[in-house]
């Protein structure tokens, strides 16, 4: 599903993803581990095909197609999508309203018939008994004044409603108390299946104790230095990072 | 170069739809201004000697008066004398029904997406037409009449209702009131006017659809509205004009008076030339006076401006709340793309007990626009526990904009409340790529936002027009991200 080969890329003429390779398939849940300025928003930045951010060389494919030429909102439609880490904030746009033109968007991008606003309220009010959040959110502008923890159930609302193929989940977990922690990981688990992919980005073991992961990969310096499975996990819990640089 | 600045691009290259130009016969007078023109203006017309010399006074004061340069606004000098102040489409003969109007000038409206064949009209609107310096024809007017409501353009109400006019012409904004009114006194060609009798609800809304169309002509027309005790009205009007390399002059005078317990509603969606997008070249130079006063007890007066044209816009539609409890409002949305420059917000005066006013002002600046928002609140002495209510947010598209805000405040009585909030924010390359990874394009993102931040000042608008307002905003966009 997705293929990052020998991937060099940074922002500002300033490398920060130093030749870095990376194969998620269909169905598989994989968990980037690494230091503050490691280079992992870079990294999902750089799939999403946020603005600035300079491919030197390298290739990033989805599902078998060369990506790096296509905008934001291709890839979006194409099904990637990111959970962002600092989820924005956009006054006066209702959330229900941003949420259906969002999905109708992809909708048309599949040349599937748009919902209209009653159907999409029924559809919502199922997805949001998922993340456990209540319909007052629905009402407010996207964001606004939402907690931490609102913010990032808001995200996975969005993903749960958007049906992304691979889904980006760029440190979910911080900032979340022990409730919210296990009620995304539950959304993201039953979300789960041999059609979907999905990037975690994450620096506490406890968020993989919830999703149990296919892989692990620790990102050090712009490099993915060690790939194992959950025992990794528990490597890193113990000994830090430091014994895995070089 | 990034995909945005392609879209951007593309969308530069799309015109300004009402820019055609109509082919029609005209009558035209010759540039320049003196009395001569004012007394064939006014022959032409028909008028009585009286508003002649009304005309002559007001010319002999203009003459006095320098034009004022405090505001805002950046342009090269007037040249008053290049300008027409007269152009009329010719008539075949007298108008007595809609079938004997030029089918070219049916044609123009229609193209404006204002069919003025009644049975193709918007139900429940009537519409008043004024193309150049006159009305074309005004719809619905049977239907009005059952309930005594008179509208009709302002020749014609010079013609059949002369006390009404020589009781509140000027009375509002009177002729010395500054540059442009005076000019305005001097040389209005037509207008509307309406009068809503006491207790009388108006069935529907009255609206005036305004054309520029001849080159180098002004436009300057009026406006009179009066509403007796207990009455209602809500009136919307509507700007165009051809694409012309030069500027041209509209200086309107708008009048409002409110009797006790009455209301007027009043609207604008200006959406005039607003001048090549990529030189700056042309558009329209909108100077205009819109004041009512709260004559009566318990009256209100709205305002509600949606101004996406014009090249230059001058504009401060204000409330005299002289009965007690009377109330004024300003809801305004004023979008500066490109080279366009606006300078434009509202006065309040309170005089009576109890009065309350409420501003919202939106502004919208992105290229190279500058948006200016101006606004007085002025609670007088006797004005007993007057409240004010002061919100104007400005957003920011692109770099190269700029937004400004000069509220003025001056409070003599200390009952006063008196509110004030204020916000500048810009749309973020955080906010468009958020939206953007969501599957929504940059151009809807932005109109997305830019309609949630006008969402108070568009819902003030009747129903049938805050869809078109919407529409609008999103055309006047178009190419606003780099
Ligand atoms: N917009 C930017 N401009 C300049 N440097 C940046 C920018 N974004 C990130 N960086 C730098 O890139 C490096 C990697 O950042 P990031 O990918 O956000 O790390 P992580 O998500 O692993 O904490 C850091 O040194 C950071 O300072
Ligand atoms: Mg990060």
């Amino acid at each position: 599903m997705l293929e990052i080969k020998n991937l060099h890329a940074g922002i500002d003429g300033k490398e920060i993803l130093k030749g870095l390779d990376l194969t998620i398939k269909a169905g598989e849940l994989h968990a980037i581990m690494g230091r503050n300025g490691s280079g992992k928003s870079t990294l999902a930045n750089i799939i999403t095909g946020r603005e600035n951010y300079e491919v030197t060389s390298g290739t990033v494919k989805f599902n078998g197609n060369n990506i790096l030429d296509m905008s934001p909102e291709n890839r979006a439609l194409e099904g990637i999508f990111m959970s962002f880490q600092y989820p924005v904030v956009i006054p006066g746009v209702n959330n229900t309203y941003f949420l259906r033109a969002a999905l109708n968007s992809k909708l048309k991008h599949n040349e599937l018939k748009e919902v209209n606003a009653a159907d999409f309220m029924r559809l919502i009010r199922e997805k949001l008994k998922l993340v456990e959040m209540d319909e007052k959110y629905l009402s407010r502008a996207v964001n606004d004044g939402f907690s931490g923890g609102e913010k990032k159930k808001n995200e996975i609302l969005q993903m749960l409603t958007l049906e992304p193929q691979l889904s980006i989940l760029d440190e979910t977990d911080s900032g979340l108390d022990i409730d919210a922690l296990r009620i995304i990981a539950q959304g993201v688990n039953n979300f789960r299946n041999s059609e979907r992919s999905f990037l975690a980005i994450t620096h506490y073991q406890r968020l993989l104790d919830h999703m149990k992961p296919d892989f692990i990969h620790v990102l050090i310096d712009g490099k993915i230095v060690k790939s194992g499975g959950m025992s990794l996990a528990q490597e890193l819990e113990e000994k830090g990072y430091s014994w895995l640089e070089a | 170069m990034s995909k945005n600045t392609q879209i951007i691009d593309k969308a530069i290259e799309k015109e300004y739809e009402y820019g055609f130009t109509t082919d029609i016969e005209q009558e035209t007078i010759a540039p320049g201004l003196n009395k001569d023109v004012i007394r064939l203006i006014s022959s032409k017309k028909d008028e009585p000697q009286w508003l002649l010399d009304w005309r002559l006074k007001a010319y002999d004061q203009w003459l006095k008066m320098d034009e004022p340069d405090w505001s805002k606004l950046n342009f090269s000098q007037i040249d008053f004398q290049s300008i027409s102040y007269y152009a009329a489409p010719k008539p075949k003969k007298k108008l007595s029904s809609l079938d004997e109007v030029d089918p070219e000038l049916l044609d123009t409206y229609k193209k404006l997406g204002i069919p003025l064949e009644e049975q193709k009209m918007l139900a429940n609107v009537a519409v008043d037409a004024v193309f150049d310096s006159v009305s074309v024809t005004t719809t619905f007017k049977e239907e009005l009449q059952k309930h005594g409501v008179i509208f009709c353009s302002f020749s014609e109400a010079v013609k059949n209702h002369p006390n009404i006019i020589k009781k509140y012409l000027g009375s509002v904004v009177p002729t010395t009131d500054n540059y442009f009114a005076a000019l305005n006194s001097a040389v209005f060609s037509d207008g509307s006017f309406v009068y809503i009798p006491k207790n009388v609800r108006c069935p529907m809304e009255l609206s005036t659809y305004f054309r520029i169309n001849a080159a180098n002509t002004g436009q300057f027309e009026r406006t009179l509205i009066v509403a007796e005790e207990q009455s209602h009205v809500s009136y919307l009007e509507g700007c165009t004009a051809p694409m012309r390399d030069e500027n041209q002059l509209h200086a309107a005078v708008v009048e409002l008076v409110a009797h006790k317990d009455a209301e007027i509603k009043y609207s604008t969606v200006q959406n005039w030339y607003p001048g090549n997008p990529k030189t700056g070249k042309g558009g329209i130079y909108n100077f205009v006076t819109k004041r009512g006063t709260c004559v009566g007890d318990n009256s209100k007066i709205s305002w509600t401006q949606v101004e996406t044209g014009s090249a230059l816009t001058w504009k401060y539609p204000s409330c005299i709340l002289k009965g007690d409890n009377s109330v004024g409002e300003f809801y305004s949305v004023a979008l500066s793309n490109n080279f366009q420059q606006a300078d434009t917000g509202t006065k309040m005066i309170h005089i009576g007990k109890n009065t309350k006013s409420t501003i919202i002002s939106k502004g919208i600046s992105a290229g190279k626009g500058q948006n200016t928002y101006r606004g007085g609140v002025k609670i007088m002495k006797a004005a007993e526990n007057a409240r004010n209510y002061s919100q104007c947010d400005s957003i920011l598209i692109g770099e190269e904009c700029g937004a400004h805000t000069f509220p003025y405040i001056d409070v003599r009585n200390p009952s006063a409340q008196m509110e004030h909030e204020a916000s500048t924010s810009r749309i973020g390359e955080d906010q468009l790529f958020y939206c953007n990874q969501r599957g929504i394009s940059t151009e809807d993102a932005v109109s997305m936002i830019v309609n949630g931040f006008c969402k108070e000042v568009f819902n003030e608008l009747p129903m049938e027009f805050a869809v078109e307002a919407q529409k609008l905003m999103e055309v006047s966009l178009e190419g606003s991200v780099g």
